[in-house]
């Protein structure tokens, strides 16, 4: 009964590099990312696009990895935890949330830090609710948030300044 | 960039930020799926739709079929691996055989009943949904009260009361002090089943190397060499044979205290395929088969004087355990017991546990573990005494306290309570909020319509764990330190830290008593070949108990240094200080790194003294460590929706010497996260058939970054006297203070309505009956 899968080629910018494959279609855009690239910075909390520890940032939106198809992303740019430093330099929220201990176990963190890159980019200054509203996709089950926030709002006046 | 630190500041006190977290915020940390080994398959397991059934065939034939299975394998090829095993012992304990793949029966939803293992993960799923299994579905209990009555469905058909043991614990004269009491209060309280959560589920990665019949397994677990040890008894490979690696894990919460099936199975696979082979629960796999937490019905009487003072509490405690026995299941509510007086004098208990089987998920620790629930009980209770007395909430804690003066302080349980000024963070959170200008707000808004609540708990913990005769498998920790020919520094320790921070933590400590750079340590756990044997990180004990081990390993080390030292200085009389021995006579000195190298160079050595720079530490804990403090709740209820929300949230913990501020505040705020989830939101629920209603995070509403209040931290600092670092522990105390302060706040609000009592979670649909009711 099985029927031989028919597999798609897709182009990816990944990080600012071009990668080719091709992919069966039901393949998801995380397993693409972390099982056939090796970028295991995005990670898989459950699947079914709630807890966001996926998110990647794809032409510019945070986007749960979970939910699309790699052959979605096909001609797509795409930005994974992994290529936010640049040149050997820790993005601005990348080191607020080491300052502020944003971290504990930091199985979510890779997602919330990507979020909060969306979060910024939209609103340079954020207020305590709105940092809350732009996170709420998110789940923590380790930080209660609370540093979370204080990395954002850090974050946000390091970028500012 | 990190700040550069200085050898000669002490970092212990300081908010150090982490040397774990440039690997976490970069995405480059290493969790067992982010690990591909070569030739590598992967495990899909087909699991029981039914929480109890007669399992009559199962076929595979589709299965196997499918391009890109390499073999499927149900029970009967794994009877005689060993049972999962149960490490906690009790008079009388029932324990069932708990198979790694269910043989002929199923016992809960989500009982594994078969593994398919395919080259690709897809396939591997498309393969589990080929296994047809036949079922002859049996009567099913989910509710422990329901399964302790006559005529309920027997779980385990050879214990037809379905009661896997009882227990009692006594102390005083029970019957007297409750026919004499002046007051007598009593309230059935429960503390629902929860669903740890981890956000990174159970993951395991086996490799066998048939040539040196050598078997590996990864695994994202909080106990590497306890599951060393057990693992190799289940599959019969000797224990040096099977190294166990604890790569990044993702969350544990006591979820991954544990030995689990999963883990044997792999580990067996790896060995019957020769091929490395990789299992990673789906959410849904962890809410059914991870182990779940609380699951009590507690019956509480608790008897006074009309002045308040609290003569007896007598608790008929009923345990859900689900249908097995996991690693600690049964002995997670003696600690409730253990615990049940609180931080009050009262020196008349009695408890009654009665374990009950029922056909749901195993419970087992979860963060708490047994504390939460019996604290929770308490501090209910004497907030219910207070209101039948209509005594203040506060004054009568303070009357109840034992005081500073009394410790090391006999509990009427058996426990020696270290240290402890329990007044002081009462009074402490009482000022932060203004408790007189509180109440006095809360007259206007009572007299407004609102319904505003002030609610307290004052809690006590056992941490620490613990000293080996009170722990089912050893409770010292063991750390070894050492100094490598440049200087540099290793440290290897036995426990498992996933998220506590103690990389950093330990290196502070080391900085400290070696003089040396923080940024010169490296701390290494987690893998059993290179980490000599430890217990692990749970019960608030990394840093108490592994911290403490450290500490006396480098006090062993530094009177090493002291004789390298002496003879390079060619003295008897040396100084050690901030990384270098110096003569005292003549005030030469010589570096830690010179010393090490002559030590490993060995051209001279002094009496009676190995090459080499090392020394490792085993030590057992004299007491288990009790930190304490007070949470003070403030809450408003919605009339028209009955939604509750946190105005304030201030928690003042007492967990004896703070090493690093920064991370004991995030230990705060994630336990009391998970606090305000059992409190408001969280509950695993089972229907009557024994199906999870709430097996997503759809419908198991863990906190959001929206529905946590700000958490307003402070502490006391109470040294504990148990070691000599001072520090009582942490990672449980936000969880252990939490629920009774937000449910007390919620009843004090809803007083006016005659609302006395209620249960968690506190939800809107809940409060609004009581609303609706209280209104009618
Ligand atoms: S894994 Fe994608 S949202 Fe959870
Ligand atoms: S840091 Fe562990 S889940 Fe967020």
């Amino acid at each position: 009964m099985m029927i031989a899968i028919m597999r798609r080629a897709i182009a990816v910018t990944i990080n600012g590099k071009r990668h080719s494959n091709e992919v069966e279609p039901r393949l998801l855009l995380i397993h693409y990312l972390r099982d056939v690239l090796g970028l295991t910075g995005p990670h898989i909390g459950c699947e079914t696009s709630i807890c966001g520890a996926c998110t990647v940032l794809v032409n510019g939106k945070a986007i749960k990895s979970c939910t699309m198809f790699a052959v979605q992303a096909n001609g797509a740019d795409v930005l994974t935890i992994e290529g936010l430093a640049s040149d050997g330099n820790l993005h601005p929220i990348q080191n607020a949330f080491w300052e502020e201990h944003g971290a504990q176990c930091g199985y979510c963190t890779p997602g919330m830090i990507m979020a909060s890159k969306q979060l910024l980019d939209r609103n340079a200054s954020p207020t305590e609710e709105e940092i809350r509203h732009g996170l709420e996709g998110n789940l923590c089950r380790c930080t209660g948030y609370q540093h979370i926030v204080n990395a954002v709002k850090s974050a946000a006046a390091k970028m500012g300044a | 960039m990190a700040s550069v630190i200085t050898e000669q500041e002490k970092l212990i006190g300081k908010g150090i930020k982490r040397k774990e977290d440039p690997r976490l915020i970069t995405g480059t940390a290493t969790y067992v799926d982010d690990m591909q080994l070569p030739g590598m398959h992967h495990a899909c397991i087909v699991r029981s739709p039914y929480a109890a059934a007669n399992i009559k065939s199962i076929d595979i034939k589709a299965a196997l079929e499918t391009p890109g299975v390499v073999a499927v394998y149900t029970g009967a090829a794994v009877k005689d691996v060993g049972p999962v095993p149960c490490g906690a012992s009790l008079p009388g304990l029932r324990v069932p055989h708990h198979h790694i793949l269910a043989q002929d029966r199923v016992y809960f939803v989500g009982h594994p009943v078969a593994v398919v293992v395919a080259t690709d993960r897809y396939i591997a799923r498309d393969g589990a949904d080929l296994v047809e299994v036949d079922y002859d579905v049996l009567p099913a209990v989910a509710d422990p009260e329901k399964a302790l009555a006559d005529g309920a469905p027997a779980v385990h058909p050879q214990w037809p009361d379905n009661v896997a043991f009882n227990f009692h614990q006594e102390n005083g004269e029970v019957e007297k002090v409750f026919a004499e009491a002046e007051v007598v209060v009593k309230q059935r309280i429960t503390s629902q089943r929860l669903i740890p959560s981890s956000m990174e589920t159970r993951a395991v990665l086996a490799e066998y190397r048939s040539g040196e019949k050598a078997l590996t397994i990864y695994s994202s677990s909080q106990i590497p060499h306890l599951l060393r040890t057990l693992v190799a008894g289940m599959l019969g490979v000797p224990e040096h044979k099977l190294r166990v690696v604890v790569p990044e894990v993702g969350g544990g919460f006591g979820s991954k205290l544990n030995v689990y099936a999963e883990e044997a199975l792999m580990g067996w696979i790896a060995m019957k395929t020769g091929k490395p082979v990789k299992w990673i629960e789906s959410r849904r796999e962890n809410f059914l088969t991870t182990i779940h937490g609380r699951g009590h019905v507690d019956y509480y009487e608790i008897a006074a004087k009309k002045d308040g003072t609290i003569t007896g509490i007598r608790l008929k405690l009923i345990q859900d355990l689900g249908a097995y026995h996991q690693l600690l299941t049964p002995a997670i509510p003696t600690l409730s017991v253990l615990m049940m007086p609180g931080l009050y004098r009262c020196q008349t208990i009695c408890a009654d546990i009665v374990g009950v089987f029922t056909n749901c998920v195993p419970t087992d620790a979860y963060r708490g573990a047994g504390r939460p629930e019996a604290t929770h009980g308490i501090e209910r209770m004497v907030d219910m005494l207070a209101a039948e007395l209509k005594m203040d909430a506060a004054e009568l804690r303070l009357k109840n306290f034992i005081q500073p003066g009394e410790f090391p302080f006999a509990s009427a349980t058996g426990l020696t309570y270290d240290s402890g000024d329990y007044a002081k963070p009462l009074k402490k959170a009482l000022d932060i909020v203004n408790y007189m200008g509180l109440r006095e707000q809360q007259r206007k808004a009572r007299a407004e319509g609102r319904w505003m609540g002030i609610g307290m708990s004052t809690y006590g913990e056992i941490c620490a764990f613990g000293p080996s005769p009170a722990t089912p498998a050893g409770g010292w920790e063991s750390a070894s330190v050492r100094i490598e020919p440049s200087g540099k520094i290793t440290v290897h320790t036995g426990v498992s830290p996933h998220g506590q921070g103690e990389e950093t933590t330990f290196s502070q400590i080391v900085a400290d008593e070696l003089g040396v750079d923080f940024n010169d340590v490296v701390v290494l756990h987690g893998d059993t070949a290179i980490v000599q044997y430890g217990i692990g990180t749970f019960g608030s004990r990394g840093t108490a108990v592994g911290g403490t081990a450290l500490y006396f390993a480098l006090q062993e080390l530094k009177a090493k240094i002291k004789r390298f030292g002496a003879m390079l200085l060619d003295t008897d009389s040396v100084v050690y200080e901030e990384g270098r021995c110096a003569c005292r006579k003549t005030g030469n000195s010589v570096s830690l790194a010179e010393i090490a190298g002559a030590s490993y160079r060995a051209m001279k050595l002094p009496p009676g003294t190995e090459p080499g720079m090392m020394a490792t530490y085993f030590w057992e804990p004299p007491n288990f460590t009790f930190p304490f403090g007070a949470h003070i709740v403030v809450t408003e209820v919605d009339k028209e929706t009955g939604v509750v929300t946190i105005q304030r949230y201030v928690a003042v913990d007492d967990c004896g010497k703070i090493l690093n501020p920064l991370i004991v505040a995030g230990q705060v705020h994630g336990g009391v996260a998970q606090g305000i989830g059992q409190s408001l939101y969280e509950h695993g629920i089972y229907d009557d058939n024994g199906q999870l209603l709430t097996g997503e995070f759809m419908d198991y509403a863990i906190p959001k970054i929206t529905m946590m209040p700000w958490i307003e931290s402070e502490h006391t600092e109470t040294p504990s006297p148990v070691n000599p670092l001072g520090v009582k522990g942490v990672g449980e105390a936000g969880t252990i203070g939490c629920s009774p302060a937000v449910v007390n706040s919620v009843v004090d609000a809803l007083s006016p309505l005659g609302v006395r009592h209620l249960d968690m979670p506190l939800s809107p649909e809940k409060i609004w009956k009581v609303l609706q009711g209280g209104q009618a």
